[in-house]
């Protein structure tokens, strides 16, 4: 008896559609949010995490809304975010039915909202979204949706973070992001054992093999992917068949 | 069936709702005195803080009429937080006093697994448990939490193992709790849900 570990299709979206593209950019249509998460609802997702990646101040009621009708779909747990600068922000998210709401951007800009969101939603609703680029001998963190370098080293803010309320770190290998060639375990190792609260990795999922990897070598405790799922490239029951077998404690289903 | 959600400003009150929906049972939600005296069935939804949660019921006046309904026999299903707040009190909150339907305390959970104990896990079934009817011995179950009642005498019919050994659900009388989240715990977890419903309407 131990925690699985979990498998998080992602629904990045423009705020009412999925969209995809690599590296962050060269975006194009992949369906409709609530489609997508009934059918992993029902596939074997463990969470669903819904992105709103253009977090534009004009469209948050569409997003909210997306967030409501995602929500409506599922009976397993929902993470959102995209934009979430405030207190105020965090509520709207998790009122529209989010169990839990990621950050990134604000929080490098304003640390201390982990900690209020912390206190006022518990720590176990506050993810830190991290987008990590290697940069000489470390990751560096980039915000803005990958396009605004930092200078900030990926694993300090990490442990940062988490000193600061966050309940859970999802990190992005941006090199990896879109390319299916597998997750960057170096990083999500570093992140996971720079901190103790659970790590989801993001970015270059392919093959069963690659989410073995991340769970062995990476030591991840939840991977997270989008395109592999969304084009059925990859069957979820399939997937945790895999690491079922190969020794990976998963939530088998169906 | 008059069943009534507990509201008092817990995130996770709409998707209770919906889980209770997809299984086709109408609820309402209790936020006075008056709505709880007229219920005959009651769920104690609750993220967040231990500290905040009883501030919030006793703010609304809603602390007296829930030991009352447990009193009267009302069944009564706590989820996650309210589970720890059916205890006397919580490391979270040092000052603050809990509903007390079990005297123990709700501690935090040692740091040697990582914590928040975040995700699905398995149950250790060491008393026979209404809630668990049904449901496979290997079912996994949706877990979001760092505190944790580690004793809860006879009641406790189901522990997790994470970092410690606690109560996974507890079951006494009318009084049931999971420190799971049955609404987030896919179609096991509508199983729970739907054998709480049944045992209050075989109660009333």
């Amino acid at each position: 008896m131990s925690l699985a570990h979990r498998i998080i299709p992602c629904l990045d979206t423009d705020g009412s559609r999925v969209v995809k593209g690599v590296n962050f950019v060269n975006l194009r249509d992949a369906g409709d949010p609530a489609a997508l998460a009934a059918r992993y609802n029902v596939e074997g997702a463990d969470e669903l995490v819904v992105l709103d990646i253009a977090a534009s101040r004009d469209h948050r009621p569409t997003f909210l809304e997306t967030i409501r009708r995602v929500a409506a779909e599922l009976a397993i747990p929902l993470t959102a975010g995209g934009g979430v600068n405030t207190l105020e922000d965090g509520r709207a998210i998790l009122r529209a039915g989010a169990d839990k709401l990621t950050v990134n951007t604000a929080a490098i800009r304003n640390p201390e909202l982990l900690t209020v969101l912390a206190a006022e939603f518990g720590s176990q609703a506050v993810v830190l979204a991290i987008d990590a680029k290697r940069v000489g001998d470390h990751w560096e963190a980039f915000v803005r949706g990958g396009s605004v370098a930092t200078g900030i080293d990926a694993v300090d803010w990490a442990r940062q973070g988490v000193e600061r309320g966050a309940g859970e770190i999802l990190i992005t290998s941006m090199d990896k992001d879109g390319t299916r060639s597998g997750f960057d375990c170096a990083l999500t190792s570093a992140i996971s054992r720079a901190v103790t609260v659970p790590v989801i990795a993001s970015g270059g999922a392919d093959k069963p093999e690659t989410f073995l990897e991340v769970f062995r070598e990476g030591c991840a405790d939840a991977a997270l992917a989008a395109s592999i799922f969304h084009d059925s490239i990859q069957g979820l029951g399939e997937l945790k068949r895999f690491l079922g077998e190969q020794g990976i404690s998963v939530r088998q289903t169906g | 069936m008059n069943i009534a959600l507990v509201e008092y400003g817990a995130g996770n009150l709409p998707s209770v709702e919906r889980a209770l929906a997809r299984l086709g049972v109408a609820s309402q939600r209790a936020s006075s005195p008056e709505a709880l005296a007229s219920c005959d069935t009651l769920i104690l939804p609750g993220v967040g803080h231990f500290g905040a949660l009883m501030r919030s019921l006793g703010e609304r006046s809603l602390v007296g009429p829930l030991r009352d309904a447990v009193a009267r026999g009302v069944p009564l299903l706590g989820i996650c937080l309210g589970l720890q707040a059916m205890f006397a009190t919580s490391d979270e909150a040092s000052g603050d006093a809990g509903l007390t339907l079990f005297p123990q305390n709700v501690s935090a959970l040692p740091p040697t697994d990582r914590l928040p104990h975040m995700g699905w896990n398995q149950l250790r079934r060491v008393r026979p448990s209404k809630l668990l009817e049904r449901v496979p011995q290997d079912a996994y179950f949706y877990f979001a939490h760092s505190y944790a009642a580690l004793d809860a005498g006879d009641a406790g019919v189901a522990f997790c193992d994470h970092s410690a050994s606690f109560v996974a659900v507890l079951e006494r009388g009318n009084v049931f709790a999971t420190q799971f989240h049955p609404e987030k715990s896919g179609p096991v977890g509508a199983q729970v849900l739907s054998n709480f419903v049944k045992f209050a309407g075989e109660k009333r």
